[in-house]
């Protein structure tokens, strides 16, 4: 009879194991804000959808407190979610080769980050002329 | 003056003998320029035989001497007492691995998987000894040269949580593997191997948690051929609707 009896640990917990599972995790988290946010602007639209009175109804609560509160604290989440999006990004890429040599990570990520900047400096510049 | 010692915690399991593993603690002499794996081995000679491990090479290049040091995977032949010191060297079998016996790990699903990626050149069209061997430009050695590297010591997979959770995934290093083949120009079985890609058991497990490259002891970075080929499978899915029925693969 054989004498193996090979032991399976258990995995229970596994991502406070290991401080990078924690920031996985932690990253991973960040897209319920970014979810979260995504069905805001669908609150907005269907409001402006339904006529004047729901769409300066969804304005009104926009401007309470809470609620700028919690675009603030989205902001941050979207931008932890966004840095850790693009420091991954260059994992999930064929190699990028310019003129013989190849991209590097960094430059990858920075690429990334440059466009989220100026995408959103873009959008809000825009935003910014339309309501002036 | 008294010589300096550090402590060693293994993971100690006898089948015969215990239910679950235990550690054990054991003191060792601490020198500057001793490994994990050397302090192991002085424990085997000097202490207690009975304690189980694998290793060969000493040198970071058989892939055998793969464990968990402190929480993370690492080569023990290739990590140093000095980089621990004065803390205690905790020491477990890799992760994610029936344990057979103290630090040794039952390998055989990962031994399936290397066999069914087909880790081999399997050319389109062979060719003779008279035609000479096939020939290959540095750009085309670039495409898969890094993936190349891997030693099979399995520490991608003691990293990877998918693996852990779902021991049906292909798994990191295999997969390296199977897009080290698939990127060689001298290979021709891309689309047998691409099947296993897209199958449940394929590169759609991975959630990029990424810790797979970052423990790599030789940068192969197999988080990047997992996700190179999520989207080649997701593209050859696409295009399979605008190829006659019978030939889309």
């Amino acid at each position: 009879m054989s004498k193996r009896r090979p032991y399976v640990r258990p995995m229970a917990g596994w991502w406070r194991k290991n401080p990078f599972f924690i920031e996985y995790m932690i990253h991973e988290g960040t897209a319920l804000f970014v979810a979260a946010y995504a069905l805001v602007l669908l609150a907005g639209l269907v409001c402006l959808a339904l006529g004047e009175a729901a769409w300066n109804g969804w304005l009104g609560a926009m401007k309470h407190p809470l609620v700028i509160l919690f675009h603030l604290v989205t902001l941050a989440m979207i931008a932890y979610h966004s840095w850790t999006w693009f420091k991954i990004m260059p994992k999930t890429m064929p190699p990028v080769v310019i003129g013989g040599k190849r991209l590097s990570a960094a430059m990858i990520t920075g690429g990334g980050l440059a466009a989220v900047a100026l995408a959103s400096l873009l959008a809000l510049g825009l935003f910014w002329g339309m309501t002036r | 003056m008294a010589e300096k010692t550090i402590t060693i915690k293994v993971l100690r399991y006898n089948p015969e003998q215990d239910q679950a593993p235990v550690f054990q603690a054991y003191q060792v002499p601490f020198s500057d320029d001793m490994s994990v794996l050397q302090a192991l081995l002085f424990i085997k000679d000097e202490l207690d035989e009975t304690l189980s491990f694998r290793w060969s090479c000493r040198m970071a290049i058989c892939g055998s001497c793969g464990m968990m040091i402190n929480g993370n995977p690492k080569l023990s032949c290739k990590t140093f007492l000095r980089d621990i010191y004065p803390e205690t060297v905790r020491v477990e079998a890799l992760n994610h691995f029936p344990i057979e016996r103290d630090l040794v790990v039952v390998m055989d699903d990962f031994i399936d998987k290397l066999e069914r990626i087909q880790p081999y050149i399997i050319p389109a069209a062979p060719r003779s000894l008279a035609q000479g061997e096939y020939l290959q430009t540095p750009a085309q050695l670039e495409k898969y040269e890094q993936f190349s590297s891997c030693i099979n010591c399995l520490l991608c997979y003691a990293a990877c949580p998918q693996y852990g959770l779902n021991p049906e995934f292909i798994g990191p290093g295999a997969l390296a593997l199977l897009h080290r083949y698939n990127a060689d120009s001298r290979d021709g079985a891309s689309a047998q191997r691409m099947e296993l890609v897209a199958a449940e058991e394929g590169v759609f497990n991975c959630t990029a948690v990424g810790y797979c490259s970052e423990v790599c002891p030789k940068h192969v970075d197999p988080a990047n051929a997992v996700n190179q080929n999520k989207t080649t499978a997701a593209g050859n899915y696409f295009m399979s609707f605008l190829k006659p029925r019978g030939t889309s693969k």
